[in-house]
């Protein structure tokens, strides 16, 4: 059976590789750049909806962790700048580098997280998320302050060709990225530490009476999580080509926060809804608003404003409407359609679907 | 299998959706060969602090520089072209600028960028702008980052670079000032420390007694006044966007600590400034010392200034015409004679040849030093002074280089401005 998922899960990446391989061939370069930009946004969405969704840990700090991925991957491709190295295969280093490097925070702030409950580890995590950018000011001589630094990076592939569009090939590096992530995480769900992760979230001390370990669960989980954390932190200085405090303030991480809430807490599929929102809503309001013809004064106060204020909406009215986000309502969606089809009652379809599922995890859960 | 198909489904839902918001966008068929340009029309970007720390002041700028092409179109254009100037607002930001800058290059294909405001903001787009072999225009700033022709050919800065103004504060400084205890404020970044460069040039490593920085993200500016004041600075040369003279100027008054601004042109503007300071402004900002490259605002005399302020009147809704206002409109003016000088099969790689060639003149007191091998604005500037609540320049213009070079008295007459203000 568990070869089975995992074959399951193989397919399905190659298969949506595939698709994305001919999507991104279609895109003209800014869409590709969004993609390749809700990419990396998925990577460190994907990893949180595990850690809050599936093991109830709520972290207001992964746009920190995401910091840490980003500068590592700074630090260590402009090292090997620095030393005239400009191959391919520094890309991945240096990014395998801020994954290591945002795990090993992960795993600090977990130790201290596993202690704390409810709105404490919430109060933590935000201490990070505020005090980490604020690190690349105190110590300017090497992050550079609010400058930062730029990237160095080496150039598409030359096989690719001459008139390549970089963002083309920024997409895949991030596809590639947000894919791998998924599939690690999708058959990390499926295993016994996925199950040992839901059975902490559930019930503490009903999982230390079936002998889990829930201190080590804890931390195991902030780990894993700020490693993806960092992969997508690490694409955002790839895709940008610099790094600086200001693309990591507190408002991302509250951003990735809505976005897995939004999609689907607890969900992969939510994340992907999530990421894609982050994406898309500031760039379809900005389209609005500037589509209107309002007076300047209006325009520049509704700039940056109003993408924030319809998230808050949205994240309203889902927890209204549908508290199990976007990917909750597709699926009750799904079940209805099914059950019109069989012409039987809803529940009886599939009963599996809904059970097996971890039931919708709300806000409360924190 | 549910959650591998909803997975699915998802990723697939998330193509659909992109790809069709890309029919939306991509739907328009561009004729031309060259972005941005048609036979009607040239689009240029620009990124400017519209909101955020360094919006006092610099928000004012591109409106002046929109103003100056609205007077240009209405007189024919360029080569029947008319100049659309996109200004997207990046709040001082450089991840804003990352996505905003893409946004005009990638979706509005602009044919170029045009006079960026900032140097943390517009240093992250560099190799962008480059890789994508876009024109990147008379950068706002005076950073050292701009004159490199071979790694950002098609990068060229404005300002006189912070180091040769550092240069010549440190000149006048050490002539004025000799024996008084020289401090050097600036902003935590290049244009910090590209300014401190250039005074330590002239005074030597142990001619500043003591420099502090300030972030734009953090408005408390007392601690690092604390340390001027502690170590008994007496002339302060100060590297700051207008807010933070402001800040740094207010505050220093509230401690009672004494000493002598000497504030970079980028900073210095006194509308700018005792707008900010509000009724404090006057008394404090008296004997204020700055530089500038541009004739003094309230030089009414000026025929460039009158021009302008007559450009303003007409096509700016008279805004207050102050430092930003005046550079502004200057930018126009350049851009226009570079433009004119690329000729009528406009290209990204003539216009850059164009002003490789150099040879511009303007309302600047010192020349351009643009050439193929020099990517900078302009070479000098002149001393300030605030009198009776009026900023005006004093004594000859000075023109020095980056590197060891000494500071020298400039001859180069300003040149009278074209009957109609556009130049021929």
């Amino acid at each position: 059976m568990r070869h089975w998922t995992l074959l399951r899960h193989l397919g399905a990446t190659a298969l949506a590789a595939a698709v994305l391989l001919g999507v991104t061939s279609v895109l003209d370069p800014f869409r590709d750049y969004q993609l390749a930009t809700a990419a990396a946004y998925l990577c460190a969405a994907a990893g949180l909806t595990v850690l809050t969704g599936l093991n109830g840990q709520l972290s207001l700090g992964h746009g920190a962790l995401m910091a840490v991925g980003a500068y590592t991957v700074a630090l260590v491709q402009n090292g090997f700048g620095a030393h005239d190295v400009g191959t391919q295969w520094t890309v991945p280093v240096s990014l395998a580098a801020g994954v290591g490097a945002a795990a090993a925070s992960g795993a600090v702030i977990g130790v201290a997280a596993a202690r704390l409950r409810g709105p404490y580890l919430a109060g933590l995590t935000l201490v990070v998320a505020v005090a980490v950018p604020a690190v690349t000011t105190v110590f300017g001589g090497v992050f550079h302050g609010d400058q930062g630094l730029s990237v160095y990076l080496p150039p598409t592939p030359a096989a690719l060709g001459e008139d390549f569009p970089v963002e083309r090939w920024q997409a895949w590096l991030a596809l590639c990225a947000a894919l791998l992530t998924l599939l690690l995480l999708a058959n990390l769900i499926r295993s016994r530490f996925g199950r040992t992760l839901r059975a902490v979230r559930d019930d503490e001390v009903a999982a230390r009476l079936a002998g889990i370990p829930v201190a080590r669960t804890q931390v195991l989980a902030f780990v894993v999580s700020a490693a993806c954390a960092g992969l997508g932190g690490g694409m955002f200085a790839v895709l940008a080509q610099s790094v600086s405090p200001g693309a990591f303030a507190l408002t991302l991480s509250l951003n990735l926060l809505l976005a897995v809430v939004v999609g689907g807490l607890g969900s992969l599929a939510g994340a992907v809804w999530g990421s894609l929102l982050l994406v898309l809503l500031p760039y379809l309001t900005d389209t609005l608003t500037s589509s209107l013809a309002l007076s300047p004064a209006l325009t520049q106060r509704l700039a940056g404003n109003l993408p924030l204020a319809v998230f808050g909406l949205l994240l309203v009215i889902v927890m209204i409407a549908a508290p199990g986000g976007i990917q909750g309502l597709l699926n009750r969606a799904g079940r209805w359609a099914r059950g019109r089809r069989h012409n039987r009652p809803v529940r009886r379809v599939d009963p599996s679907a809904h059970d097996a599922e971890s039931p919708p995890p709300v806000a409360t859960h924190t | 299998m549910d959650r591998i198909a909803r997975i699915g489904a998802a990723v697939l839902g998330a193509v659909l959706l992109a790809s069709a918001t890309a029919c939306g966008g991509s739907g328009k068929p561009t004729t031309a060969s060259v972005p941005g340009v048609t036979a009607t029309e040239i689009v240029v970007g620009t990124h400017q602090p519209l909101t955020g720390p360094a919006a006092a002041g610099y928000s004012k700028i591109s409106a002046a520089t929109k103003a100056y092409f609205d007077y240009v179109n209405a007189n024919g254009g360029v080569f029947g072209r008319k100049i659309t100037y996109k200004i997207m607002d990046d709040g001082y930001n450089p991840a804003n600028t990352q996505q905003v800058v893409r946004q005009l290059v990638l979706q509005d294909k602009v044919f170029a960028i045009l006079n960026g405001l900032g140097t943390p903001t517009h240093t992250g787009v560099l190799d962008f702008l480059n890789t994508n072999k876009v024109p990147d225009l008379f950068v706002a700033s005076g950073s050292l980052s701009w004159n490199q022709p071979t790694k950002y050919p098609y990068t060229f800065g404005y300002n006189p670079n912070y180091t040769i103004e550092g240069k010549i504060i440190a000149d006048y400084v050490k002539a004025n000032f000799a024996g008084q205890k020289v401090c050097v404020f600036g902003q935590h970044d290049d244009f910090g420390a590209d300014g401190l460069k250039g005074v330590q040039q002239v005074l030597g490593a142990g001619g500043v007694a003591h420099s502090e920085t300030y972030d734009v993200t953090n408005t408390n500016v007392a601690p690092a006044i604390g340390a001027l004041k502690q170590a008994g600075c007496q002339v302060t040369v100060s590297f700051s966007v207008p807010g933070f003279t402001a800040l740094a100027v207010g505050t220093a008054a509230r401690t009672g600590f004494r000493t002598q601004w000497v504030v970079s042109n980028v900073g210095a503007d006194y509308t700018t400034l005792s707008g900010l300071l509000k009724a404090a402004g006057t008394p404090l900002l008296e004997g204020l010392l700055s530089t500038s490259y541009l004739p003094a605002v309230d030089d009414t005399a000026n025929p460039w200034i009158a021009e302008f302020r007559k450009l303003n009147d007409q096509y700016n809704n008279s805004a207050p015409f102050d430092g930003n206002v005046e550079y502004g409109f200057s930018v126009g003016y350049l851009f226009v004679q570079a433009l004119k000088a690329a000729g009528k099969d406009l290209t990204r790689q003539g216009i850059v040849q164009a002003v490789e060639k150099g040879g511009f003149t303007g309302p600047g007191l010192a020349p351009f030093r643009y050439s193929k091998t020099d990517h900078s604005g302009y070479r000098g500037l002149q001393m300030g002074k605030v009198q009776g609540g009026k900023q005006l320049l004093f004594g000859p213009v000075y023109t020095t280089d980056d590197a060891g070079g000494p500071v020298e008295q400039s001859s180069t007459a300003q040149p009278v401005p074209p009957e109609n203000g556009i130049p021929a």
